[in-house]
């Protein structure tokens, strides 16, 4: 366990380093944010019955996904791994004294959370001072603040979980293309990034109720702004770990799984 | 020109020399474009409209603004990945070439498998077009072409702004993919959607209002005014490579090579 903490923390700073790069993104994710609250805006001012979440929630939805926006994307990758993988450089990672799993995992663990940290907070920030409407509000009670951060590492520790699956991916097809293709095309789709889960149509809301991606995302932030209730939240944290646990006990296996046949060229 | 298509060939029979890997990425080109269009879908179905325009009218926008999107892409391609010529100091070598700097930057790189892009925006045009009552005349047509034509221009005149950054930068910048990719995402709904100080931005400034939101009108039958006007606004819209071109010049007589 402390080893893997170690791999956190370096990598963590590692990826502190890039501020100039955050600092981009933040305007970039800041216009993209405004241009989608003004899409909405326009959708919403005629709509014919009442949507099933308010402009008001969905502003706090969108300001959430803009700054916590590497919990959500499959496309923030690792190119290091996929490169150790299909060149063979695997060999080196086969020889620590420790599990590759957890060792992947908390790189990419703290991959994400450093470019997250880095990032969120201006956003967040900015975004409260913003004039109304399209202000970030504070959560409606502390209570849903609190659920909503659980819920939020909950997610964010199950996305990495998911997106371990696309390098075990890479073992077989060895180019990463293809599987971040679809990993990413699917899971951004399902966890609301193209519009936000309760504005799709309810048969495809029921689909994406039963895949992972929308627990990892559209769960948090709407327990933040308070469109799921306190009770349903904690029954959706219950949810959240159990895929957690299944996904990482399939990713394990899997891993070793594709392990047992890696073939090492030399070279 | 002869030089450009010269390159054109290379660059095609280079990637054709890896078929599959080819096609694959043209298919996931264009499943990407098409989550946005069928997230689009399912706005219009639950909401009917937006501020007045219907499904399909924002479709012909969303297609029209896709393509001239792939198509520079495509293209311009070496612009866009300009950076990576500086980093290695590659650019001084093009330098002593006695040829222009704009055909062998833009030569560079090509990406043709920007061609699902294309393909799926040509399928929401297509549909879009034969859903809506238009009334179609020849200068409804050229109209339309030149839509896509100068959505061209405005594209590659971006990608060449943010190269011309990289002389002084060395690094791209991510700035830049604010008015490339933000304004693709932007331009796929009318521009009278959007608060006024946006629309006026985005006619005046960089002018994608001038490609998709005034010609659309006139399309449309939604605007008045003089035909030839509207017919002419996406004309204005691609002078805006001029002064992009302009700066390019200033920016290749400032280059420092990195010496690597």
């Amino acid at each position: 366990m402390k080893m893997y903490l170690a791999v956190l923390r370096l990598r963590l700073n590692m990826g502190m380093q890039y501020r100039a790069a955050a600092l981009a993104g933040v305007a970039t994710q800041f216009f993209w944010g405004f241009i989608i609250i003004m899409v909405f805006e326009a959708f919403y001012e005629h709509a014919a019955q009442t949507p099933p979440i308010s402009l008001k929630e969905l502003i706090q939805y969108i300001w959430l996904q803009q700054a916590f926006l590497v919990f959500v994307m499959m496309w923030f990758r690792d190119n290091e791994l996929f490169d150790l993988i299909t060149s063979g450089n695997i060999a080196y990672e086969l020889c620590r004294p420790s599990g590759l799993y957890g060792f992947w995992y908390a790189k990419l663990l703290a991959q994400r959370l450093s470019s997250a940290l880095l990032r969120c907070f201006p956003i967040l920030i900015v975004a409260y001072l913003l004039p109304e409407p399209y202000n970030l509000e504070p959560p409606p009670s502390i209570w849903a603040f609190l659920l909503f951060l659980s819920a939020l590492l909950l997610g964010l520790l199950l996305l990495v979980a998911i997106s371990m699956f696309l390098y075990i991916s890479v073992f077989i097809t060895l180019s990463p293309m293809g599987s971040l293709l679809v990993f990413g095309v699917l899971s951004e789709f399902f966890a609301g990034l193209v519009i936000p889960v309760p504005l799709m149509p309810v048969w495809l809301q029921k689909i994406a109720y039963v895949l992972p991606f929308r627990w990892t995302a559209d769960f948090p932030f709407r327990v933040y702004s308070g469109h799921i209730p306190e009770q349903d939240a904690i029954i959706g944290i219950l949810v959240q770990l159990s895929y957690l646990t299944v996904l990482v006990w399939m990713g394990r296996k899997a891993l070793n799984g594709v392990l047992k046949k890696v073939v090492v060229q030399g070279g | 020109m002869k030089l450009y298509f010269k390159y054109l060939s290379i660059h095609f029979k280079s990637q054709m020399q890896y078929r599959t890997s080819f096609w694959l990425l043209s298919i996931g080109q264009f499943f990407i474009p098409f989550s946005i269009f069928v997230g689009l879908y399912f706005l219009f179905e639950r909401f009917g409209q937006i501020k007045g325009w219907q499904f399909f009218e924002v479709a012909l926008c969303f297609a029209v603004i896709h393509m001239a999107f792939s198509l520079s892409e495509c293209f311009a391609r070496g612009f866009d990945m300009f950076s990576s010529l500086v980093v290695k100091g590659e650019f001084d070598r093009l330098l002593v070439r006695p040829r222009s700097t704009f055909v062998q930057v833009l030569g560079s790189k090509f990406e043709f498998t920007r061609v699902g892009r294309l393909l799926q925006s040509v399928i929401v045009l297509v549909w879009a077009l034969s859903n809506l009552p238009i009334e179609w005349s020849t200068i409804k047509a050229i109209t339309l072409a030149l839509m896509i034509v100068s959505g061209v221009f405005i594209f590659t005149g971006i990608y060449m702004l943010a190269a011309t950054m990289c002389f002084w930068t060395v690094q791209g910048l991510e700035v830049a993919s604010i008015f490339t990719d933000g304004g693709r995402e932007m331009a796929q709904y009318p521009l009278n959607i959007y608060q006024k100080w946006v629309a006026r931005f985005f006619t005046y400034v960089i002018p994608f209002g001038t490609v998709n939101y005034l010609p659309l009108q006139y399309i449309l039958g939604k605007g008045d005014g003089n035909e030839l006007i509207h017919m002419l606004t996406p004309v204005l819209g691609s002078l805006f490579i001029l002064p992009c071109f302009l700066v390019w010049q200033f920016g290749v007589r400032h280059y420092r090579s990195t010496g690597s």
